[in-house]
């Protein structure tokens, strides 16, 4: 049966298909909705899912190390985390990977080529490498649903832990995959004292060292059988009839959604060119050979590092080949960023030197490989050759534009889009009150806002203009105590400094940061934006919310209750909504020094009903535009009433949560709820 | 044959469930689907886009330039935005409503939707040479008014189902309206479903 799935929901029923029973992860985009899909189908009674236990940990850290636990317990479990993530989990897991693990053990870190929503292009590949872990990197949905489960094995085989790492556009792009029959689920064996091989010394160290070392050598060999591993359009030399000026002697080496894009183009493959698919490393070394085997050239279309492209490069120097590979070192492909199709086909139509679709007719048929692709046993066959292919058709078109009659009409400038605050977000009150308290209360005063991760990141935006730092999860705090130091050390002894935080991000990280400046008595306000939920990822439960991740009641923990114990004395709770007393909480602390802290507390909109919206009285509304240019809400915009009238506010009713804060801005009374 | 629509919109609009729906439709009838959303940080006021593609054999999760069959605009800026994708012969169904971003209400220059329509207008009546002339091209581009259809809603929320219901009743796509909305049943919570199917059902009327 094939059911339409995200890539994040194939890794999570393929890591239930396979058998896991314990999952833990912290939420980061491209990555939750593994874990949420789990979560998900535990609701459903009797299922694998309902009978193992899934948590969202409170950072990656924690995640890794409670799986861990599992792991040498026997247990398959499964950890998620984006990237950066990985980062916070990085100590647990190199030490991991030296203990080694008895149940499968499977990180599935997402990457984010663009970036599209993260704060680095770091690519796992080169982390697993780095760390001797092995990798298995899908290129579609399909693809990572069946890998995750030989990931186990993998990892059960060799008795340490695997990281499966699909990219955003593997995990937020979907397809009809053919769901399978679960595979056969060992309880775990429990956690076995007698082995006494828990424990990390620097001889156990040494000893695993050399067994890791093995370990990768074996893996890299099996790898060059594996089905993620594929090598197109190879032709044995010594073939009967075979004619050496047919042999291929260029060649595209590729992985991961890449992948998908260059078939896209080569699909079918034209008879000069092979194709290298590599899903795993450690790197399919011999495959890789048979590929370069006869080449001239190669292309290297891969996202983040040249990992391919460096493995190349190093078998050729090893095997004395003399083969040109082109790629990221020799300048030849981007070296930061997300491939496009588009640029990916541009790339290969000027490396095979000839616009291969656009001319396909020039070739002779007969010559075309039909069935090249399936006997590789992954891909079906050809799509026939009478369709013309997607290049053909776009240049059949701008080619058409061109010798087209009158000139296509200059398209007007289009608007940019930067992602903002929403409507009714509670995180603009907070900012906003910041903001005029110190413009009023800390006249002469240097004020420095620092930021975290999370949607309030977005409080950068104009015109709020309420982030001056933002660096990782929990380094709001610190930095704003260094910033602090080093302002005093100027002689600048009255310097203001501001920490935002958000709910899920205090527990990730904040607090240890508050320890550090309650024990040094450092100079720092500390806002905590607590929003009732993690909203940037889409909504999950944090221990702030006295829920879990299934929805059932959870221990609530205060976060001014933890600020409150860690020692902090001077601490406001206030509604970011109420903009007069926050003005006011603000105001105060502002006036004392040491480590102060204020938490608003005003759910996201997510997950809050909105009222009915508030409008504009269009006969009051001078349209002194001090609404939209003190708050920026994306709901209000200034318009004309009608063409040609005078321009006045406008609030969409579809944006509008009725927030009300706008209507505490307008100094003419002109903005009310819709009873106005 | 492959079959390639695109929806674009301005993050929250709730372009996101309409792709859903249609590669649920898709697959429900036995076809294969492969396409691509935007998720996270842009989903805040940013532009978004959803590439879907249905049918054998396809491998990349994202459209190529000139091959989308149908293009689905929940804002007339962001239409223009992706025009290229358009295959030649292809169709547009836009919604005129403006999302004015914040930047642009902030500067010198604000942005105005109905530039945008008239582009799309006078690109759409522009011969072509690859453009076989046919019956119903005058059809290949459909402009919605955004306060009609907010009106026979009664609800804005749902104005995403709205749209893919005159796409439906238009015939855009390789499945009907029935087909929608037996998966529209499927995957709307129960409060949600009347007026989710009366949305659905405005093309009609
Ligand atoms: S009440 Fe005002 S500030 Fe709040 S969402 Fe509506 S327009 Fe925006
Ligand atoms: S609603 Fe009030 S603040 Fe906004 S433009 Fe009109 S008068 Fe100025």
């Amino acid at each position: 049966m094939k059911k339409l799935l995200m890539g994040n929901e194939a890794i999570a029923l393929g890591a239930l298909r396979a058998g896991v029973s314990i999952v833990t992860g912290y939420p980061g985009t491209p990555s939750t909705e593994i874990l949420e899909t789990i979560a998900r189908e535990a609701k459903v009674s009797g299922s694998r899912a309902s009978r193992a236990y899934i948590e969202w940990s409170v950072n990656e850290k924690a995640a890794l190390e409670l799986a861990a636990g599992a792991a040498c317990s026997g247990a398959r479990v499964l950890v998620t985390m984006k990237q950066v993530g990985l980062n916070v989990a990085s100590d647990p897991l190199m030490s991991l990977n030296y203990l080694g693990v008895s149940g499968g053990m499977v990180v599935a870190v997402a990457d984010d080529p663009g970036p599209i929503s993260s704060q680095t292009e770091q690519d796992t590949r080169r982390f697993g490498l780095y760390a001797k872990i092995p990798v298995f990197d899908p290129s579609t949905p399909e693809e990572a649903y069946l890998m995750i489960a030989d990931a186990y094995n993998w990892s059960e085989r060799y008795g340490r832990p695997v990281i499966l790492r699909p990219t955003t556009r593997v995990c937020h792009s979907y397809a009809s995959v053919e769901i399978l029959p679960d595979l056969p689920q060992k309880p775990p064996a429990g956690f076995d004292k007698a082995e006494g091989r828990w424990v990390i010394f620097p001889n156990l160290s040494y000893r695993s060292h050399i067994k890791i070392e093995e370990g990768l050598v074996k893996m890299g060999e099996g790898f060059s059988a594996y089905f993620g591993n594929q090598l197109i359009g190879d032709k044995a030399p010594a073939e009967e009839g075979d004619d050496p000026v047919q042999a291929p002697t260029l060649g595209i080496a590729t992985g991961g959604v890449s992948y998908a894009y260059a078939m896209e183009f080569l699909d079918p493959l034209p008879p000069q060119a092979k194709l290298l698919k590599v899903g795993t490393f450690p790197f399919p070394a011999s495959l890789a050979l048979k590929f370069l085997n006869g080449l001239d050239e190669v292309l290297v279309v891969e996202e983040l590092d040249p990992v391919i492209e460096d493995e190349l490069v190093r078998l050729c120097g090893i095997n004395q080949l003399k083969i040109t590979i082109r790629g990221k070192r020799s300048g030849d492909m981007p070296n930061a960023g997300e491939n496009a199709l588009a640029s990916v086909g541009e790339k290969i139509e000027s490396f095979l030197k000839r616009k291969i679709w656009v001319n396909i007719s020039d070739l002779d048929k007969e010559e075309l490989p039909e069935t090249t692709l399936s006997a590789s046993g992954l891909s079906p066959a050809f799509a026939s050759l009478s369709e013309v292919p997607p290049a053909a058709l776009a240049a059949a078109a701008a080619a058409a534009a061109v010798a087209s009659g009158p000139p296509p009409p200059e398209a007007p400038p289009l608007p940019v889009r930067p992602p903002v605050l929403c409507a009714g977000c509670p995180h603009r009150g907070s900012f906003f009150a910041v903001k005029e308290a110190v413009r009023k209360y800390a006249k002469g005063r240097k004020a420095v806002f620092s930021g975290d991760i999370g949607c309030y990141t977005l409080g950068n935006a104009q015109p709020l203009d309420m982030v001056d730092t933002c660096l990782c999860m929990g380094a709001g705090i610190t930095m704003a105590q260094g910033i602090n130091r080093a302002e005093a050390l100027k002689g600048n002894s009255d310097s203001l400094n501001f920490a935002f935080i958000g709910d899920s991000t205090f527990f990730h990280t904040g607090i240890p940061g508050i320890v550090n400046a309650v024990y040094n008595k450092a100079d720092i306000i500390i806002v905590v934006l607590d929003n009732f939920t993690t909203a940037m990822t889409g909504n999950q439960p944090h221990p702030g919310m006295g829920r879990n991740v299934l929805g059932a009641d959870a221990e609530k923990i205060s976060i001014p209750a933890v600020i409150s114990a860690l020692g902090v004395k001077a601490i406001e709770k206030v509604n970011p909504f109420d903009i007069k007393t926050a003005d006011l909480a603000v105001k105060s602390l502002i006036e004392k020094s040491g480590v102060r802290a204020i938490v608003f507390e005003g759910p996201c909109i997510a997950v809050s009903k909105s009222v009915s919206p508030c409008i504009v009285d269009t006969a009051k509304c001078t349209g002194c535009q001090s609404c939209i240019k003190k708050l920026g809400c994306p709901a209000i915009s200034i318009q004309p009433v009608s063409a040609g009238a005078k321009l006045k506010a406008l609030i969409d009713p579809v944006l509008c949560t009725g927030c009300g804060i706008c209507k505490e801005i307008c100094a003419f009374g002109a903005i009310g709820g819709a009873a106005l | 044959m492959i079959f390639n629509c695109l929806i674009t919109g301005v993050g929250g609009q709730g372009t996101v469930l309409v792709s859903r729906l249609i590669g649920d439709a898709a697959i429900a009838k036995g076809l294969d689907v492969r396409g691509s959303e935007t998720i996270g940080m842009a989903q805040r006021g940013g532009s978004v886009v959803s590439h879907i593609r249905i049918g054998e054999n396809i491998h990349s999760p994202l459209i190529p330039t000139g091959k989308a069959n149908i293009i689905i605009a929940f804002e007339p800026a962001e239409a223009v935005r992706v025009i290229h994708f358009l295959a030649p012969g292809g169709r547009m169904i836009v919604l005129d409503r403006g999302v004015m971003p914040v930047s642009s209400s902030l500067g010198k220059t604000p942005y105005k939707p109905a530039e945008m329509i008239s582009y799309l207008k006078a690109e759409f009546s522009r011969p072509k040479e690859d453009q076989v002339a046919q019956a119903g091209d005058e059809d290949r581009l459909i402009i919605i008014s955004g306060d009609e259809l907010v009106k026979k809603c009664g609800d804005p929320k749902v104005l995403n189902t709205a749209l893919l219901g005159i796409a439906l009743e238009k015939k855009f796509f390789p499945f009907s309206a029935a087909d929608m909305l037996d998966v529209l049943k499927k995957r709307t919570p129960a409060k949600y479903l009347e007026i989710n199917m009366k949305a659905l059902g405005l093309g009609r009327s």
